[in-house]
This record gives C-alpha cells, structure tokens and sequence, in this order.
C-alpha cells in the first residue's frame, strides 16, 4: 500500500464514521432510488439530521 | 494449493494457541517475582484471537445460523434516517464508540483490591463466553426483528410481565449507572481547580463546535472536531496556569465534591431540555474522538513502556473480603465489579435498536458484536494494568474511602500500614506534588488511579516533566466520556418515561411540548442526582456504597439480554444450542443473586446493607455517634442510605426473580410443544449486497461477489466503491 492509498483510506474511514459523508449517501441514495424527489440542501440535511437525534436519543454505554 | 493454505492455517493458530497458553502460564503461575505487563497483553490478545477465530465462528454458523443470502433489514427497508447498509469497519466503529466508556476503565480499576490476577482472568473468560456472545446473539436476533429493542423482544417473546420487569430494569440501571459515573467525576474534579477549569471548559468549547457547524459550515464534522480538540488540549493547558496562578480564578473553580454534584445535575438537565445540536452532539463528537485517541495513545504506551506489575497476583482481600475499596469476597464481588468489561448488559441496549439497523451483511455480527466486545474488554486488561504498576501503598490511600483513611497524609499512611501495605506520608504528599494536585487520599472512584497509573506510562515515555499535564490529560478524557454518558442517559431516561408517561396521558408524550420536556427531564435528573447527592455526602464512601449496586443492575441487565436469547434459542427449536446463552445466563444470575443476597441479608455490617442500618440504627435510638459519622445528621444519613441501598438491592434481585420465572413458562411449553414456536422473526428475503463477512475480504467472499455480478449485471451491490476495488484488484487479504 502506497502512503498516498493509506492517507485516502484514513480520510475515508474518518469521513464515514464521523458522519461527515452522510449528505453524499443520502444524494446518492435519492438519486438511485427516489430520482423523481427532490434532493435537500446541505444545510437543511444536517438539520433535520439533528432534529431526528433529538426526538431519538441514542444512549452512550458505560 | 487448498491443503497448503490449510495447514498454514494449522500452523499460525497452533502458534496462537501456544502464546496464548505460555503467557496464561507466566500470568498465574510465576511467584515472588514481578511480571512484566507484556504477558497479561499476550495472553489477552492470544485468547481473543482464538475465541474469535473459533468460538466466534461456531456460534455464527451453527448456533444462529446467519445467512449471507438473507436480506438485512438496512437493506430490505433502506431510507436515509435509520436503516442504513453500512460499511462493517465503520458501523464497528460507531458500536464499539456507543458500547464503550468509563465501566471497563473503572471496574478494573476497583476490582484491583483483589490482585491482578482474578481480575484479568473474569476479564478475558468472562468476554469470551458470555459477554461477547451477549452482544453478538442480541445483535443478531433484534437484527431479525428489523431492530427490535431489546424490551419489545422481551415482552413479545417472554411476555408481558417479563417485558415490563426488562423495562423497570432498563431504567432503573440507567439511574444507578449514570449516579455513579457522575460520582467518579466528582471524586475527580473536587478541589482541583486544574481539572475543574479545564472540564468546564468544554462547555464554551462545545457551544461554539455547535454553532460552527450549524451555522458555518454544515456537516463539516471533521475540521469541527480537529478545532474542538485543539482548543480542548489549549483548556488542560490552561488549567495548569490558573492552578498556578492561584489568584481568584483559581479559588472560583476549587469546588467542594457538593458544589460539584450540583452543578453536575444543573448541568445534565440543561443537556437534556437543549437542542442537541447546540451542546450534546458537538460533545459526542470530541469525547468520542478522545476516547479512541486515548486508548489508541496507552495500548501504544503499555506496548512501548512494557512496565512491570506493582500489585500481587491474588491479594488476601479475596478471600477475607475485608477489603477496603468494596466490600465482600472474591466470589461474587469480583464479578459484579468488573462488570463491563467482561459482561455488560447495557451493551444489550446498543445491540438491539441502532446497530442492528445498519448491518449489511448478516455473517458481520460476528465480526461487529463480538469483535467489538472483545476490544472492549481489551480495554478494561489496560485499565487493570494501568492500576497494577502503581505502588500498592498508593493505591489503598486513594481507593480506601476516606472513612478509612482519614483526610490527611500521615492518617493515610497509616491506615495503609494497618492495612499490610507501606508508603510514607513524606511519598504520598510526594505523589500528589508530581501531578500538581492537593491531595490523593481517598480519591475514590478509580477515574484518579486510572490517571495516576496513565501519566506514569506516559511520562516515562515523554519525559518527567509532562507527569502532570498526562495526569491532567487522563482525568479529562475520563470526565469527557462521562459527562457525555451523563447527558446522553438523561435523554434516553427522558424519552422513556415520556414515552411510558404518554400511554396514560397524551400530552406528555409529546417530544416538542416543552412543559412536558421539562418535567420529565427534572424527574430523570432529580432521581439520579439524589444518589449522587448521597453518595457524595455518605460517610461511608459513596463508591463503597453505591458502586456494588451499579454492578449489580448491570448484570442484572446482562441476564435480562441472556433470558431473551435463550429463550429465542428454544423457542425456534435450538435447544441443543441453548447452551451458548443459558450457560453464560446460570453464571450471571449465579453471581447477581449471590451479591444482591449478601447485601440484603449479610449480618456483617460492613456488606450487608440492612446488618449496616442495624447498627447505625441502634446506636442512634442510644443516643451515640459511631464512626466513621461524626453527628446525628450523619447518622441518620446513614440509617436512610443503607434502607434505600437494601431495598434497591432486594428490588433488582426480584426483578431478576420474575424475568427467569415468566421465561421458565416459555421454555417448558416450547420443548413440549416439539415443533418451533412462532416467533416475531421477519421472513427471509434474498440479498443482493455481498458484502465480507470479517474485516477482510476472503476467496469466499469474492466468488460470492463473482456469482453475484454474473447473475444480475446491474442488479447486485458489493459493499461500497472502495471495496469493489479492492476486491476486484484481487489484494490479497491476510
């Protein structure tokens, strides 16, 4: 493995976990299934996002 | 070119074996000399290795029978809020990031009265067989359920009455355990400015993360982050210049352990009636990073350092149960205290509900519910290690409550002599002066050892002169985690009682009607803020008193999750495999019930919590004051402490009682009945990802994927882009 192909893999990885990448699954994920839908922004994205964190917590563990 | 690849196979696990075995040998046998750390490593890692090679393996394809070619929920019911396919290195991540937190840094920490040996031992056994198939089979089964949490399977499965003593038990551990988190903070924090400023700070620092990223740059998590972590190292910094200091910044964050407990509760409920955006969510991110980042940092720094174990193997509190950090003997105190590193029935509740909502393949339980337990318990060997290098002298003075050991440097130093141990007043103060805090007596609560044991790993590492700053580092990566916990469970509690609160009246099951939110949010805070309150104040020690009741609900919560599956298992017609869950489930009731029995009915006062009210009872009505009180409000404090402790204990025993009773029914009629019983499993469906089964990518699964593309040329999904290159570049996995 190049340094360059472990330096993409350790973004990837970031991106995914920390949630950072979740507005691109959604587009692709509207754009696969639902094409007729209208795709919301970034902004409004990451706020319904947080409104569905709030109306569901998720507990943390010991 | 098979047979090759199969005896390489036998030849590395053959290996495995013997490391493992060796270092086993080294751990409990070698006497009179110290060991280095390294074996307690090998022999963890070489145990897990084979478990999960292994054990693992067998449970997955025989016992539960996962099927590759069965659609999971995340990709039968794909939407973009909760059912997500999810790549398995990165749903391990957010598992292991939700399972783990301060139990398996702190258990071990305590269960260390008892020597190193019997706690690493529970710690490895106790993940393979019962901990790690706990996560793994509830996984599995909500996984069936479209992600079922683990109180509907219980009441669809068991029963009504079963469901609603998992419900009580759900909610009443959640009380006990975020009482006694927030206690391990407090101990932490009081009377450390240094600590008290830097922990405080997090809050501006979250705020302005929340902000950031609302208003700034949405969703830009990481940059957010890498800012947040910036300015949070700059506040333990700083927290060092406003110690020094001294001036009247300093004075104004020196708390008394009260203030603290105070200002922890105003705290929690404003983390609970607050958007999350604004403080909750910036702060799951910066604690989640610092917490892989630290443990990351001391598995390196154990590794680098290799240090040698301070405490003995077996020490004589393990059979005396004379100890003074909790009392009780080795069997079951031992087991109830580890509690999450080994066995931990809160993991039941992540397992079931989010995790099983995002799986993309129904083979990667394996590898995501087991794995991730064994990572944990990975962590809670550090966190036993990291208490066994430090001077067993200075152990017993921060652990003893201060009942024991008194307020002073030469109390303690004699109280540990009392105690078999050594070390002078002239050391402790020396000890407390090398990491710029006040004092370390009877700093209880495991979150201070933990720091002192991290600092001298690290500043062996770095140097002497960041002894304190790592010391600093430590306390506010526990503090971090836990306040996290902390606001996160009041949430959860919240929801659930809005959410019971709602069946008998509308409104108040309303997430968005604010009096509602508030009430409920003052109910949650207010119950466990009155045993913080009390462990705070408790002459007797609040982490004496209240940490065996957490490990008890634990696995109390933990038998609840096995109950479930095994009766899953009979019921689906796998009683030959019940086993696997009803082994693990005797041993946990075995070890509950025995607590929560000594500490109803023990006569000795120092285990029994009603023998305890007795005493302090009878001493009162004679007009007296026993020590450790030191007036009649004290000993009336004790006399409702102990009630409430005994009847808690009585309670969650009960409970236990009635969810093996109504499940009991459930077993006998489903073998009688000679046929499965129905269940509420979904129908199968084919899938059309293919997607590894482990972390990597195998012949199997490639020819999976090959067999895959042939068939449907457009139809078929491999994990994600980057896997279909991987696997399609052919690189061969280790």
């Amino acid at each position: 493995m190049t340094l360059r192909e472990a330096v993409s893999g350790v973004r990837w990885y970031l991106r995914e976990v920390s949630g950072e990448s979740a507005y691109d699954h959604y587009v692709e994920h509207l754009r696969r299934d639902h094409p007729d839908q209208p795709v919301m922004s970034r902004s409004d994205f990451e706020r319904r996002r947080m409104r569905m964190r709030d109306e569901k917590p998720k507990a943390r563990c010991c | 070119m098979r047979t090759k690849s199969r005896t390489r196979s036998i030849i590395i696990w053959t290996a495995v074996a013997l490391v493992g075995a060796v270092s086993w040998g080294v751990v409990a046998l070698v006497r009179g000399e110290q060991i280095s750390a390294a074996w307690l490593i090998a022999a963890a890692v070489g145990s897990y290795a084979i478990a999960y090679r292994f054990y693992a393996r067998f449970i997955a394809k025989k016992v539960l029978g996962v099927d590759r070619k069965r659609a999971t929920p995340a990709e039968r019911l794909e939407d973009d809020v909760d059912f997500q396919p999810t790549d398995r290195r990165v749903l391990f991540g957010h598992h292991f990031a939700a399972i783990a937190g301060a139990g398996p840094l702190v258990g071990p920490v305590l269960a260390a009265q008892m020597g190193y040996l019997p706690g690493t031992i529970w710690i490895v056994v106790g993940v393979i067989f019962a901990g790690a198939v706990q996560d793994m089979v509830t996984l599995f089964f909500s996984m069936r359920r479209d992600g079922k949490s683990l109180g509907q399977m219980a009441r669809d499965e068991i029963g009504p009455v079963g469901g609603a003593a998992a419900l009580i038990a759900v909610f009443s551990i959640m009380i006990i355990l975020l009482a006694v988190l927030a206690l391990v903070v407090v101990n932490a924090l009081a009377q450390s400015p240094w600590g008290m400023f830097s922990i405080a700070m997090t809050i501006p620092i979250a705020f302005f993360m929340g902000f950031y990223m609302r208003v700034l740059r949405p969703g830009r998590v990481l940059e957010t982050t890498a800012i947040g972590v910036s300015l949070l190292l700059l506040a333990i910094a700083a927290g060092g210049w406003v110690q020094e200091s001294g001036g009247s910044v300093a004075d104004f964050f020196t708390m008394d352990a009260t203030t603290i407990a105070w200002c922890l509760m105003g705290y929690g409920f404003l983390a609970s009636v607050l958007p999350v955006w604004m403080l909750l969510a910036p702060r799951d991110y910066l604690s989640t990073f610092m917490k892989i980042g630290t443990i990351m940092l001391l598995a390196i720094g154990i590794l680098v350092t290799l240090p040698v174990m301070e405490n003995e193997p077996v020490t004589k509190f393990a059979s005396s149960g004379e100890g003074p950090v909790f009392a009780g003997a080795l069997f079951p105190f031992v087991f109830i205290t580890i509690a999450c590193g080994a066995l931990s029935g809160f993991h039941s509740l992540i397992a079931s509900g989010t995790t099983p909502k995002m799986i993309e393949s129904e083979p990667q339980v394996r590898f995501i519910g087991y794995g991730a337990m064994l990572m944990e318990s990975f962590v809670a060997v550090m966190a036993i290690i990291a208490a066994s290098i430090i001077d067993p002298g200075l152990y017993y003075a921060m652990n003893a409550p201060a009942a024991v050991v008194g307020d002073s440097v030469q109390s303690a130093s004699q109280a540990v002599n009392g105690l078999g141990f050594a070390i002078t007043p002239g050391e402790l103060q020396a000890a407390a002066t090398a990491v710029e805090e006040e004092t370390l007596v009877a700093r209880t609560g495991g979150a201070p050892t933990l720091a002192i044991g991290m600092s001298q790993i690290f500043s062996s590492a770095t140097g002497e002169g960041l002894r304190a700053f790592w010391y600093h580092f430590a306390i506010m990566f526990e503090a971090l985690f836990i306040l996290t916990t902390v606001d996160a469970g009041t949430r959860v509690g919240r929801f659930m009682l809005q959410d019971t609160l709602g069946n008998v009246w509308k409104p108040i099951g309303r997430v968005s009607w604010k009096p509602g939110l508030w009430a409920t949010s003052a109910i949650v805070v207010g119950a466990w803020g009155y045993f913080l309150y009390v462990g705070v104040t408790d002459p007797l020690g609040g982490i004496n008193q209240l940490f065996p009741l957490f490990g008890i609900a634990n696995q109390l919560l933990a038998a609840v999750a096995l109950t479930v599956c095994t009766t899953l298992l009979i019921k689906s017609g796998r009683l030959k495999w019940a086993w696997v869950t009803g082994i693990p489930l005797a041993w946990d009731v075995a070890v509950t019930l025995t607590a929560s029995y000594q500490k109803v009915f023990s006569d000795n006062p120092k285990l029994g919590f009603f023998a305890q009210r007795d005493t302090f009872k009878e001493a009162l009505d004679a007009g007296e004051v026993l020590p450790p009180a030191k007036d009649a409000s004290q000993m009336q404090a004790i006399v409702t402490n102990t009630t409430v402790d005994g009847i808690l204990a009585a309670l969650f025993a009960l409970l236990i009682i009635v969810v093996i009773l109504d499940a009991s029914r459930i077993w006998i009629k489903a073998i009688r009945a000679r046929a499965p019983l129905p269940t509420t499993e979904i129908p199968p469906e084919p899938a059309t990802i293919v997607a590894p089964a482990g972390l990597f990518w195998t012949e199997e699964d490639r020819a999976m994927l090959a067999e895959a593309e042939a068939a449907a040329a457009n139809g078929g999904r491999s994990g994600d882009g980057r896997e279909r290159e991987e696997a399609g570049a052919g690189r061969s996995s280790p």
